[in-house]
This record gives structure tokens, sequence and C-alpha cells, in this order.
């Protein structure tokens, strides 16, 4: 056991009560996690069904049994490939999407109530959360050390452009919602915009690892904001082209901003240098009001914010205006302690078991639900950024920067849409919303932070002075 | 379902929501705060386990307690010296590992003997160097002594 090397800035610069700290591998802590947030999940199932249909449902064993297996077998994994990671991911995943696996089954009740036959997505979404724990144990038997992930920067680069490209090509693309970012091949249509986040990720550190230091140290100084070299831009001009071509093409404004935030985050903590904000900043104001001016999606997602309650002439709601306007009202019913789980009724609210699930939470668990789950959101983004503070190499503090920063703004962007603070756009709340390829990529995010986190808190092998392996050391003689 | 039984189910699974998020902020705080307890105890076990390990139990004033680095692309990192002999290198068993290109998988080792600090280079191909000369052997090093690896300096601080 040696001490840990502490990394972080400033604090570093002192040896401190810090530079004595191991970790802990703390699995017997997540395990306690684990059970809690089965009953979490296990328990928002009991209460919907008590509360919608006055019972507690009859395939409780089999719900409750099918999630105690899917996260103990996670578990398992984690107490096998990587014991020091973090414990508090995946207790917070798991309670994170038993509660979206509860409220999709409550908003089927709710819509088979108004119109029998309805379809039901609770299944399918139980069968994409096990695909999820799969690549979830996968990515962490696969991939040992995340620091092979390096090589492929510019083989995970292209395939994410690629894959954001995807839908665009004639015949597997399909506009869903008015935003073209689905592909559907033989019945089965998947976003390839969730992948491609995650091998944007990987590409941006692996990337920014080699030229970080051209990008920070060149430049001037203007109104005391160091910008960059005008060759230097290359990067970011290229990155802020593909934004604003999901933008126009696909009209997504949601992944568009999430690309391009995602870039210039892990831009600014590779270089430290404010520059990079102030110069990607305006580009995005600058991009994002030419989307504006250009698509017809975007204005209207844009009125819909700024005029929520406007009608037309006859009375009718503006079009878009009406689902984020159901939403609203959803919240303010619920209040501050909810309706209860069952008793609400979400299912007024157009795809309210995707998008707007936020909302449905809102109205049967309240503002006091509400802020639990944004806390748990939270707490991801912090044990994210925490890893990355403690991981020794660059390269992973790169990576775990980036995660923890895409899942922030994906937060931050459907929440912020769902409630009125930014113009809503089309993307998943990450782990409570139906929508499988969203779920299974975030189930491998969550992999690769724990990788990580792993790596980071290991504590380094001790040094053994033993002379055999010195010999073995000193023959590798080049003359 | 009475209504009285649906507001206490109501309630109840808020407190179960609560409850799991304040555990979870509580594993934090002992994650943050307990370790260092743990450390201390896997410490003595080591030490009880491997006597032959000279430690001295207290530092004297004036004895180098970390290695910083100075230049490269680990600038900034400070490592304790209390688990000597550290190895440097690009390795994963590297207690100090170097992100520089310059650098071998097992570089080089700082080691101490009785009070005097060495840093030995373990036949790496683009050598360690103490102030300007390239070392052949294990070279005694003082506070302030500037060690090169590739393009990282390191300094043994107080």
């Amino acid at each position: 056991m040696s001490s840990a090397a502490a990394t972080s800035g400033t604090s570093a610069r002192k040896p401190g009560p810090l530079m004595e700290f191991v970790h802990r591998s703390r699995r017997g802590a997540e395990l306690f996690l684990l059970l809690l947030s089965l009953a979490v999940g296990i328990g928002a199932y009991a209460a919907v069904g008590l509360g919608a249909q006055g019972k507690v449902p009859a395939d409780i064993y089999t719900y409750g049994g099918i999630l105690t297996a899917l996260v103990v077998a996670a578990h398992v994994t984690v107490r096998i490939k990587a014991a020091y990671a973090d414990p508090i991911l995946l207790p917070i995943v798991s309670a994170l999407n038993g509660l979206g696996l509860a409220m999709i089954h409550r908003i089927d009740l709710g819509r088979q109530a108004r119109t029998p036959g309805s379809h039901e997505f609770a299944p399918s979404q139980l069968m994409w959360m096990t695909l999820g724990v799969l690549l979830f144990i996968v990515v962490l038997v696969a991939i040992r050390d995340h620091r092979r992930l390096q090589a492929f920067t510019y083989t995970a680069g292209f395939s994410a452009l690629v894959l954001l490209l995807l839908p665009l090509l004639p015949g597997i693309g399909k506009t869903v919602n008015g935003a073209r970012i689905w592909i559907g091949i033989a019945g089965f249509s998947f976003q390839p915009g969730e992948i491609a986040k995650l091998l944007l990720v990987i590409a941006f550190a692996g990337y920014l690892v080699l030229y970080r230091d051209a990008l920070a140290l060149a430049g001037r100084r203007v109104l005391f904001v160091d910008l960059p070299r005008g060759r230097d831009l290359g990067p970011i001009l290229a990155m802020w082209a593909v934004s604003l071509a999901i933008l126009v093409f696909q009209n997504d404004l949601g992944s568009s901003l999430l690309f391009f935030g995602l870039f210039l985050v892990m831009l600014y903590v590779s270089t430290e240098r404010p520059g990079w904000l102030v110069v990607g900043g305006t580009m995005f104001v600058v991009g994002a009001y030419f989307g504006y001016l250009v698509t017809a999606h975007v204005q209207v997602r844009v009125e819909a914010w700024l005029h929520p309650f406007a009608n037309t002439p006859s009375g009718e709601a503006v079009t878009g205006t009406y689902q984020i306007r159901q939403g609203l009202f959803g919240m303010g019913w619920g209040g501050l302690t909810g309706r209860g789980l069952g008793q609400g009724s979400p299912q007024n609210t157009p795809i309210s078991w995707s998008d707007f699930i936020l909302p449905s939470l809102g109205e049967e668990l309240g503002l006091t639900g509400v802020i639990a789950i944004v806390l748990l959101y939270a707490l991801i983004v912090e044990r994210g950024l925490r890893t990355a503070l403690i991981c020794r190499d660059n390269f992973g503090k790169l990576m775990a920067t980036g995660l923890a920063t895409v899942f922030a703004l994906q937060v931050f962007v459907v929440i912020g849409g769902v409630t009125k603070l930014i113009p809503l756009t089309g993307l998943t709340t990450p782990f409570l919303s139906q929508g499988g390829s969203s779920l299974v990529a975030n189930w491998a995010l969550i992999a690769l932070l724990i990788r990580v986190s792993d790596q980071a808190r290991r504590p380094p092998p001790e040094f053994f002075d033993d002379g055999a392996d010195m010999d073995a050391t000193q023959v590798v003689s080049l003359r | 379902m009475s209504e009285l039984s649906l507001v206490l189910i109501r309630f109840g699974y808020l407190a179960v929501l609560w409850i799991f998020v304040l555990a979870t902020i509580s594993v934090i705080r002992t994650d943050m705060f307990g370790a260092r307890a743990a450390r201390t105890a896997g410490g003595q076990e080591r030490k009880a386990a491997k006597p032959t390990r000279s430690k001295p139990a207290k530092p004297r004033k004036g004895d180098p307690t970390s290695v910083a680095i100075l230049e490269g692309g680990n600038a900034g990192e400070v490592v304790s010296l209390a688990n000597a002999p550290l190895l440097i290198g690009r390795g994963n068993d590297a207690a100090i590992r170097l992100d520089d290109d310059y650098v071998s998988t097992r570089h080089a080792r700082i080691a101490v003997s009785g009070d005097q600090w060495y840093v030995e280079d373990l036949g790496s191909t683009n050598g360690t160097y103490v102030g300007s000369s390239r070392i052949t052997q294990a070279t005694a090093i003082s506070l302030g002594t500037q060690i090169r690896i590739g393009k990282t300096i390191l300094e043994m601080r107080k």
C-alpha cells in the first residue's frame, strides 16, 4: 500500500493528510446501498399497484426477482473485476432504473384505464435494462484498463461521426416527433447518437491528452482573457460544424447542445484556459441563433418555451405548447409531496413515459421526490468528477470528466426543458425514461466510470525489492 | 384501500427514497473521512508482516518526506516517501506513474539506506539524470537535488 498521489491542483502542492489517503474497496457499503436501492425500485412498483389498483401487483415476485438478479449480477461483476470501484455509482443507477420502471408501468396502467389495449412499455423497458446490465458486465470484463482505450482515439471519433450521420441516410433513417435521430432496421429502432456520445468522450479525451499543450500554451491576451491561436481553432470549428449540422439536418437541439458543450468543457478542463469557454460560448450562441432562424422545428420549440400558455385565435393550444403545458400542470398538481404513486394522472401528458417522465414523477412524488431524484443525479456527477480528480493518468482524468459532463449536460438539458428553464429538447432522462438506446448507453457509461474509478482508487501495487526481478529488468539492455 | 393507508404509503415511499439518498451521502462521508484510519490499521499490519522493512519510526527534522514533480506531464504531483522504495515509471505498478513518452515502464527507483537517499536507474532506455550527468549506479541525492527522467523533473522535499 503506497501513498496515493493527490493530483488535484493546488492542494497537491503541499503534502498534507490527503497524501496518506488510501481508499478502501467499500464493496460491503455498495451491497448495503444496493439493498436499499432495491427497496426504492420494488417499493415503487408495489406502491403503484396499491395506489392505482388497490392491491399489490400479482407479478411483484417475478418483477422483484428479475430486478434483484440483475443488480446482484452487476454487483458480483464489480466485486470480481473492479474491487476498488466507487461504491455509490451502481446503487444510484439501480435505484433510478427501478423507479423509472415503476413509473413507466404506472403510466401504462393509466393509459390502459383510458384506452384498453394500449401498448405496454414496461416489459420492453425491463428487457432493455437486462441488455444494459449485460453490456455493463461486458464492458467491465472486456476493458481491464481504461488506458487501452486511448489507442482507439481516432477509431472512436470516426465511428461516432458515422453513427451520428447514419440517421440521415435514406432507407434506414427515421424521423420521430420531428427529429431525425433514429435508425430502423428490420422493425428494430435505435438512436445511434446515444452510443456516439460515449465514443466521442473517448475520442476527445485521447485527442486532448496529446494536443493540450499546443492548445494551452500558444495565444495572446485580450482584455484579461487568453485567446487561443487562430490555427488551433481547427478542432473546435470542426466540432461546431458537426453540432450545427445535427441541429439543422436532424432537428435535434438537445444532442447538438450536448456534443458541443461536452467538447467545450473537456477543452477547458484539459487546457485550463477560460479563453476557450469565451470563444466556444460565443460560437454556440451564434450557431444556435442561426439554427433558430433556419429551422422551423427550433422556432416552434422556442415559442413554446416563451409562451407555453398561448392559444390560437380559435382557442386551441398553439402547436408544441400542449405537452409542456400538461407537464407544468402535472407538477403543479403534485405540489410539495405529490399525489402518491398511482394516484395522479400522468397519462394526460403526451409522451409522459419518456421525455416527460420527470413531470410524471413530480406529479406523483411531488417536489420532495423530484429533489431526491435531482440529488441522485448530482451525486453521480460528483462521483464522476471526484474520480477524475484522484485518477493518476491524464487520459483517465479527461475521460471521467467527459463522462460526468455528458451525464450532467443531459440531465440539465432535459430537466431544464420540462421545467421551462430552457427550450424543450428531445433528450431522454438517464435511467428513468423509457427508451432502449439511452438506457443501454447509460449503463455502458456507468461501467466506464466504474472502470476508471477502480483504477484511480486502487492502491498502487507495492514495489518488492527482490533480486531476481531486478536482474530480469536489467537484462533488457539495448547494447 | 382506505384514504389513510394511501396517505401512509405516499409518505412512507418518500421516506424510503430519502433514506436511500441520505444513506448514499453517508457512505460518501465515510469514504472521505474513514479511509485514513483504515490506512493506519493496514500499515501496522504490514509492518508486523514484514519486519525486514526498515522504516524510521519518527522522521527527523530535515529529512526528506516527499518527492515533488516539478516539470513534465505530471507537474504538481507530490508523492510521500513514507513507503519507500518508490518505483518510478510508466507502468501500472509504479508508485510514481509518469505520463511521459521518454520514460520506461520501470525506469528508476528511489530508496533509502540509513539516512541517505539514493536514486537508481533500472536499465531504462533514456537514462536517469542527476543534475546534468546520466547516472550508472545508485547515486546519493539530497533535498533539492533535481532528478530528470525523460521530460519530467523530480525533487525531494521536506
